[in-house]
């Protein structure tokens, strides 16, 4: 595992016979009622006579090197090469409901490419009155929004359609990051191009596509385009990352990360869906029976349990317990998540960190106490809508095995004795 | 109102419409005058494809099947390739044409790709070797998947179903565990935790029946 913590670690031996319990209860004594006194408190330590770095050591910082686990991570087997890929957001090493932008995962279809603002260019073309094209400086003078949206891959948790594969919530549920953008609603940019051209917009959509070589073009009905997409420059305050489509992306809040364009170069206006090969090959949901969903936008409400998890085991010993981790959903607010710590027999109802905001990540909390029992955690997420999150076996009744996207599904982590959690299966 | 709220960018010129606006639409809406041979595109997939696909492109290693597969949408292991599964012809044209080859995209010309996408037909067995595809013949040839999607429909198979007040207590009477991640061990760790999972099987560990390896 990839967790780290200061002070006296319990050897292997140790945690792996149960006796990390014990361990850790004595590393806790030390705090409350310790036999001896604890040197880190009677001895003057380094950092409490000597000096830290200066102001100017770090223009631009980085986590401290204690953090080192909290990174992206890749799966090699999983494609083909390691450009047009995926890797991983460390959820479970999170907290909070912002994604920070240096481990907010990423996907590719030909690589993160480099574009200066300078290069930049986003054409509208199509069915409007006059077809324009703006610099990344005009951009910034079109009145701008600002919105918390998770964005969420199609595939995520997609390997664990057929069993339990992955073992982590970073590789079962990491394809996803929530930020605060920044930008400029399409609508706004649309309508600087004039809409009377496109007549009736109800049965209009559009077409984007990026400057990178895979272009990512989709479709997207012109009734989300006119609602809330985002042509966004910022995310958390600061410009977009290289890999995450600087100079500008489109955010097109509660549906599939596929859609949210990259590097976004044109928006065309069109009167049908282009059917472009990343709505037809890929992104299209085979069911059991052969036939395939397409156009399958939006994500269902979701949750997973953060910690504890495969990649975050307890290591305290028994006592109070945090049960922590993420609800969200694309159709809206999340209003309630349930936790089970039986595989589903009995629920109590987790309290969120705050109200649950639209298409964006929500913080859960079950505040506990564990005694070393096994348990079968599982999270359930409720959003506005009354729409209740599944377990993998509903989804797969209705859907078979082969859907690869979307997969929504109630999570499980068996947590052992000792603290260890595993990737499960329930009956 | 004809938009222009605040007067900022400029109109884009018929050469740039032109160099940027390439999509295709499912009607041969985009596609460009020419043509191209099964023949033709034999030489030209050996010379830029056949790395990656594969002589016949039927795929290489790891990268992907562009033919066969036909009649395994149903099965446990579908086999989704152009053949077997893409709706529209549109859609090859457009994505070779903008989007490979893989590394160099947007190097091969209108005629090649009308060349490379009469071979892809061919190796899927849906034309004849001596076929040529061009502008004119291009909605003459329907993929054999092309009724093979419907619009999601959750709305109507699930959301109902789904939407309604869950069950708090005495949910189940048993609870099994089915399946277990560390089965398979596909998951990238560092040593100490992949040496700890072994130490934990040797002290007897019960296991349960392994899950089937889905890559």
């Amino acid at each position: 595992m990839t967790t780290s913590f200061k002070g006296p670690k319990p050897s292997r031996r140790q945690f792996l016979s149960g006796a990390a319990a014990a361990g850790a209860g004595a590393v806790a004594a030390q705090a409350s009622g310790a036999a001896t006194p604890d040197p880190l408190i009677t001895e003057v330590q380094p950092w409490a006579t000597g000096l830290g770095e200066g102001v100017d050591a770090t223009p631009y910082g980085l986590p401290i090197k204690y953090e080192s686990h909290v990174v992206r991570r890749n799966v090699e087997w999983l494609t083909a090469d390691t450009i047009s890929s995926i890797n991983f957001t460390p959820i479970h090493a999170l907290d909070g409901t912002i994604t920070p932008q240096g481990c907010a995962f990423e996907r590719h279809h030909s690589g993160a490419i480099e574009l200066r603002k300078e290069d930049y260019r986003l054409m509208i073309n199509g069915l409007v009155d006059k077809p324009l094209i703006f610099t990344y400086a005009d951009l910034e003078r079109f009145p701008r929004e600002q919105h918390v949206y998770f964005c969420e891959c199609a595939a995520n948790t997609g390997m664990e359609w057929a069993g339990a594969q992955l073992n982590g919530a970073q590789f079962t549920h990491g394809m996803i990051h929530n930020m605060e953008y920044t930008g400029v609603p399409l609508r706004t940019l649309l309508q600087e191009a004039g809409l009377d051209a496109a007549g009736d917009l109800e049965d209009k959509w559009i077409y984007v596509e990026g400057h990178d070589a895979s272009s990512n073009g989709r479709s997207i009905p012109m009734s989300k385009a006119m609602d809330d997409c985002l042509v966004a420059f910022k995310a958390n305050g600061e410009a977009l990352r290289k890999e995450h489509g600087y100079p500008v992306r489109l955010v097109v809040p509660g549906w599939e990360g596929n859609m949210w364009v990259k590097w976004l170069r044109r928006v065309e206006v069109v009167d049908g869906p282009v059917e472009s090969r990343e709505e037809t090959s890929k992104y299209t949901d085979t069911l059991a029976n052969g036939i395939s969903r397409k156009w399958t936008w939006v994500m269902d409400a979701k949750s997973v349990i953060t910690s504890p998890s495969p990649q975050s085991p307890i290591q305290h010993g028994h006592g109070p317990l945090v049960i922590t981790g993420l609800a969200w959903s694309g159709h809206g607010a999340i209003t309630r998540v349930d936790v089970s710590k039986d595989g589903g027999k009995t629920w109590e109802t987790a309290r969120l960190a705050k109200p649950g905001e639209k298409m964006a990540l929500t913080r859960f909390y079950l505040d506990t106490t564990w005694n070393g029992e096994e348990m079968l955690l599982q999270a359930r997420a409720m959003d506005e809508t009354g729409y209740v999150q599944p377990t993998k076996e509903q989804l797969r009744e209705i859907r078979g095995e082969n859907s690869i996207y979307h997969n929504n599904c109630i999570q499980t982590w068996h947590v052992k004795p000792n603290g260890e959690a595993e990737n499960v299966e329930v009956s | 109102g004809a938009g222009m709220n605040f007067g900022l960018g400029r109109e884009a010129l018929p050469e740039e419409i032109a160099a940027w606006d390439v999509n295709i639409m499912p009607d041969g809406e985009g596609l460009p005058e020419g043509s191209g041979s099964v023949l033709d595109g034999e030489t030209l997939f050996s010379q830029n494809c056949a790395v990656c696909h594969g002589e016949f492109a039927e795929g290489a290693g790891n990268w992907p099947e562009l033919a066969g597969g036909e009649g395994t949408l149903a099965d446990e292991d579908p086999l989704k390739t152009v053949g077997s599964y893409w709706p529209y012809l549109s859609t090859v044209w457009d994505y070779v044409h903008r989007s490979m080859p893989y590394g160099a995209a947007q190097t091969l010309s209108d005629d090649e790709v009308y060349a490379i996408t009469a071979y892809i037909l061919y190796s899927n067995f849906l034309v004849e070797d001596d076929f040529v595809l061009s502008k004119d013949n291009f909605l003459e040839v329907e993929l054999p998947n092309e009724d093979g999607f419907i619009v999601d429909d959750r709305p109507e198979t699930e959301y109902p179903i789904w939407r309604t007040e869950p069950c708090m207590e005495n949910c189940k009477e048993e609870v099994e565990i089915t399946m277990r991640a560390t089965v398979l061990d596909v998951t990238p760790e560092d040593q100490a935790a992949r040496e700890a999972r072994e130490e934990m099987a040797e002290q007897g560990e019960a296991t349960e029946a392994p899950a089937e390896a889905e890559a």
